[in-house]
């Protein structure tokens, strides 16, 4: 039977599409009987998604500027 | 919706916009630089830790871009060969400036090796002792809306080993396929899993630490 100690070690294999068949099987039996696991499943996947959210700086005007000189130079060579 | 050309080949957007910078467009390598530049400079940080030698790499790779670029052939997608040729630029730079040992040496196993969540939380049978609690965030709009909430999941991924460092990144902030990942770092796809695991399970134990009566 899967423990809970288990799942959790076993999460990302699961997320990744990993797990053996059999253990898979296992791993939603348990989901299904144990919602302070699923809780923990629930806040992996927002972790996830909250890690793809994360902003990314936009280019600093100057740093552009000097790219697209480049690009100039680099094009006429 | 752009189609692909394999399951891992480049996109023929992709390539369209390859055949546009080597003509000379401007405005075609204006938005790839646009759409970059920040994350580069994201991933330059887990192997340089300086915020200025970061932007010298990220200044390197758009040239190695340039210089490379009628060699693309689209077997990867542009933006895993684009970050092919940072991480290469950043390895050679971190490792000359003395400032960190070559990547692969960094491992296969960490000497930190935790348990994804405290042994104490269980019960010796290894059931839920002390289970994890709801968050009131539900959405990853509503956590990074908090106070200080982007500043601190940030130093939370800087702290981890570069090498768990750069499978995160890559794998979920920037949403490449595990494949892709594994071509970037050229690691396996066991190891790129491992490093993961680990670096998620800190990622999620950090949110709940951060979202405690919050």
């Amino acid at each position: 039977m899967l423990r809970c100690r288990e799942l959790t070690e076993l999460i990302t294999d699961y997320l990744e599409g990993r797990l053996p068949m059999g253990q898979r099987i296992r791993f939603h039996l348990h989901l299904g009987m144990c919602r302070h696991c699923r809780a923990y499943l629930r806040q992996m996947k927002l972790t996830i998604r909250t890690l793809g959210a994360l902003p990314v700086e936009t280019i600093p005007p100057a740093v552009l500027d000097e790219l697209l000189r480049r690009f100039r130079g680099w094009k006429t060579a | 919706m752009e189609k692909n050309k394999g399951r891992t080949g480049a996109p023929s957007g992709d390539l369209a916009l390859v055949r546009k910078i080597l003509e000379g467009d401007e405005s075609a390598f204006a938005s790839l630089v646009e759409r970059y530049h920040g994350r580069l400079v994201r991933l330059a940080l887990v192997y340089v830790r300086d915020q200025a030698d970061a932007e010298e790499v990220v200044q390197e790779t758009w040239l190695g871009v340039l210089r490379g670029l009628k060699e693309f052939e689209g077997r990867s997608t542009l933006r895993t060969w684009i970050f092919r040729i940072l991480t290469n630029q950043a390895k050679t730079r971190g490792v000359r400036d003395g400032r960190m040992t070559p990547f692969s040496a960094l491992g296969e196993s960490d000497a930190t090796d935790d348990p994804a969540v405290d042994p104490s939380r269980f019960t010796s049978k290894g059931m839920w002792a002390d289970p994890p609690r709801p968050w009131n965030d539900d959405t990853p709009e509503k956590i990074l809306l908090r106070e200080e909430a982007v500043g601190v999941l940030n130093r939370a991924i800087a702290g981890l080993p570069p090498n768990q460092q750069a499978v995160v990144t890559l794998r979920d902030a920037e949403g490449l396929s595990s494949e892709e990942v594994c071509n970037v770092l050229d690691i396996s796809e066991t190891n790129q899993r491992v490093l993961l695991h680990r670096a998620r399970s800190k990622l999620r134990r950090f949110m709940e630490e951060f979202l405690k009566g919050r």
